[in-house]
């Protein structure tokens, strides 16, 4: 409960990185668990969708929203290779599967097609900022191989 | 039987808006969790479930009748159900289906888990990956508080139950039931060592219990038809192995790779994987013969071209030596595919999906990565191939070297890539490295640069 009144009384007008509106949406899901680590995983995707990606300012800003420290959120973020902690994510980010299914219907050759078109290696985003290029493990979308998932 | 078959759970996918409520009540859709909270206790649907026979169809086929009879029966504090929904085992996407096409069946087959399990939270782990598949069940969750089928009372019954999604980030390790409780848990999903059980401490250390998406989907229709129904399906006990419960009831099989009409498909547990190839879905791209069909998810290896009569049930594929049935995502490859490529594949994925925690696992997966980029780089030899079948003996649980199955994941492909396609292996070699080179250039671990076949990654020949 102490948790609670910490998380309460913040000043959020303080903060750089994370808006009201992401604040408010964090503080949505703390009545679906029973503490408030759990909701770090939601909120790295909140964080994400709104500033492309995940900088150590937002880390520290969270720490403070969930009354958490902010090395078990680092310890979490670095753990998943979907966010992104260096720069922001290109407008659209384009994963390619080149997991089996995939790599037997043409997945690598679609890959290395998008390579040479943004000119960018899988990781890196393009100059304009527009695409974010992935490669990614199985999409679950064998069905229609080679898989493309734009997110 | 197997000619009379008549698909339950697609039975509806065919629909338009079968993901409605509207649509899923039309078929009788909530009628089972009305009788069963109305008749029932929660101890006579796990009885059902476990006269049933049904075993877990997220890959390790552990009876899941039994799982639930561990929970501690005296237990005042919270129980949790945890569904597990984080399906990335490559050639696997039945769970996907379930959830963007029939989202209802998924969650009546939850609650009455719920019920059965005494769980009042349960949490639905969705790989982030499936956008459709959230914004169905968000949709369908919705939908079914509306009407009174989740929330406080449910249907008068004094039942109570919360469902929520939790979206995963792109970790394959989430799959595994103590990694992705760690996962809700706001951790690295690094899996716990067993004992303890989940089912004695799970989920902020409570009772938990964690099942896949078509298992409660099957559910489900156990308690609609009788377990004598679900019984009626399948392969019963091998006589010759008492550790064999049986097989029963029907199973979501994706069939992907060089294949005609890729798809997933609904159909008894023993049908021949050559049948599901051949007739589900329609043969062999390009009038090809099939080298090597994966049974189930790449974990569980390779079957060679003369084993395609293997009956797909949990204990078929063992006995033709692969780890087991898996998710029973089949992967064709036809004869133009060289098994050097699908061994680079394979152990690529493993190095990267490795979580990192056990170090057999960690460099294991990742050594025998360098190894085969080494083969494809052209500079392999003959003793490479042991070299990587003696890894492979030694990483994962069944050696008993790491917490979790994912080294065994990672090992059966190579073992059996190696012990069944050894000539083909060793031709490779041979012919991309005649004169026995040994390698003096470090061939990095990791390198997204490595795409494509070997020719675009050949080192230069001193």
């Amino acid at each position: 409960m102490s948790e609670e009144r910490r998380t309460s009384t913040i000043e959020t007008e303080k903060f750089t990185f994370l808006s009201p509106e992401v604040v408010a949406s964090i503080r949505g899901y703390l009545p679906r668990y029973p503490n408030s680590r759990s909701v770090v995983l939601p909120a790295l995707h909140e964080i994400q969708q709104s500033l492309g990606f995940v900088p150590k300012g937002a880390v520290l800003e969270l720490a403070q929203v969930l009354g958490i420290p902010a090395p078990e959120i680092e310890d979490t973020l670095s753990f998943y290779q979907f966010f992104k902690q260096d720069r922001p994510l290109g407008k659209y980010r384009i994963w390619v599967c080149r997991s089996l299914s995939c790599a037997l219907c043409g997945g690598e050759n679609l890959l290395d097609h998008l390579r040479k078109r943004l000119n960018i290696e899988p990781g890196e985003t393009t100059v304009d900022g527009r695409f974010t290029l992935e490669a990614a493990e199985c999409l679950g979308a064998c069905e229609s191989a080679p898989a493309v998932f734009d997110q | 039987m197997m000619e009379s078959f008549e698909p339950v759970l697609l039975a509806s996918v065919q629909k338009p808006d079968s993901h409605t409520l509207k649509v899923y009540e039309s078929a009788g859709g909530y009628q089972t969790l009305r009788r069963v909270l109305k008749e029932l206790s929660p101890s006579n649907v796990v009885e059902e479930v476990r006269i049933s026979g049904l075993r877990g169809r997220g890959g390790a086929g552990f009876p899941t009748g039994l799982k639930w009879s561990f929970l501690p029966a005296a237990h005042s504090g919270p129980i949790y159900l945890c569904v597990n929904a984080d399906e990335s085992e490559p050639g696997t996407f039945c769970n996907r289906i379930l959830m963007e096409l029939d989202p209802h069946q998924v969650l009546e087959g939850t609650i009455i888990s719920a019920y059965a399990t005494r769980s009042t939270t349960a949490y639905v782990y969705l790989r982030y990956e499936y956008p459709l598949a959230f914004r169905r069940l968000q949709n369908a969750i919705r939908e079914a508080y509306e009407a009174g089928y989740l929330g406080r009372d449910i249907l008068g019954s004094g039942f109570s139950l919360d469902v929520f999604i939790h979206r995963g980030a792109g970790a394959y390790i989430c799959g595994e039931e103590t990694g992705l409780i760690e996962s809700i848990e706001g951790k690295r999903a690094w899996p716990r060592t067993k004992p303890p059980f989940p089912a004695v401490e799970g989920l902020f250390r409570k009772p938990t219990v964690v099942n896949n998406v078509e298992t409660l989907a099957c559910v489900r229709h156990i308690m609609e038809r009788g377990a004598e129904w679900f019984r009626s399906i399948g392969v019963p006990p091998d006589p010759n192995d008492p550790r064999d419960p049986g097989s029963y009831g029907p199973k979501l099989f994706c069939v992907s790779g060089h294949v005609n009409r890729p798809g997933c498909f609904e159909a008894p547990l023993g049908v021949s994987c050559r049948r599901l190839i051949e007739e589900y879905a329609g043969g062999v791209r390009d009038g090809r013969r099939a080298k090597a069909v994966v049974p189930g998810g790449l974990s569980t290896g390779l079957l060679s071209a003369d084993e395609l009569d293997t009956p797909m049930d949990f204990s078929g594929p063992i006995k033709a030596g692969c780890l087991g049935l898996g998710t029973g995502g089949v992967i064709v490859l036809d004869e133009t595919y060289p098994i050097i490529d699908f061994l680079h594949n394979s152990c690529r994925f493993f190095a990267h999906e490795s979580c990192g925690q056990c170090t057999p696992c960690r460099e294991g997966t990742a050594w025998a990565l360098r190894i085969v980029e080494r083969i494809k780089a052209g500079r392999g030899r003959l003793v490479d191939l042991d070299l990587l079948l003696e890894i492979a003996d030694n990483i994962g649980i069944i050696p008993g070297t790491t917490i979790c199955g994912l080294a065994d994941g990672a090992a059966w492909p190579i073992k059996t890539a190696i012990r069944k396609f050894r000539a083909e292996l060793e031709d490779e070699i041979k012919r991309t490295n005649p004169k026995g080179w040994r390698s003096t250039h470090p061939v990095p671990a990791f390198s997204d640069g490595n795409i494509g076949t070997s020719k675009t990654t050949r080192l230069p020949v001193r």
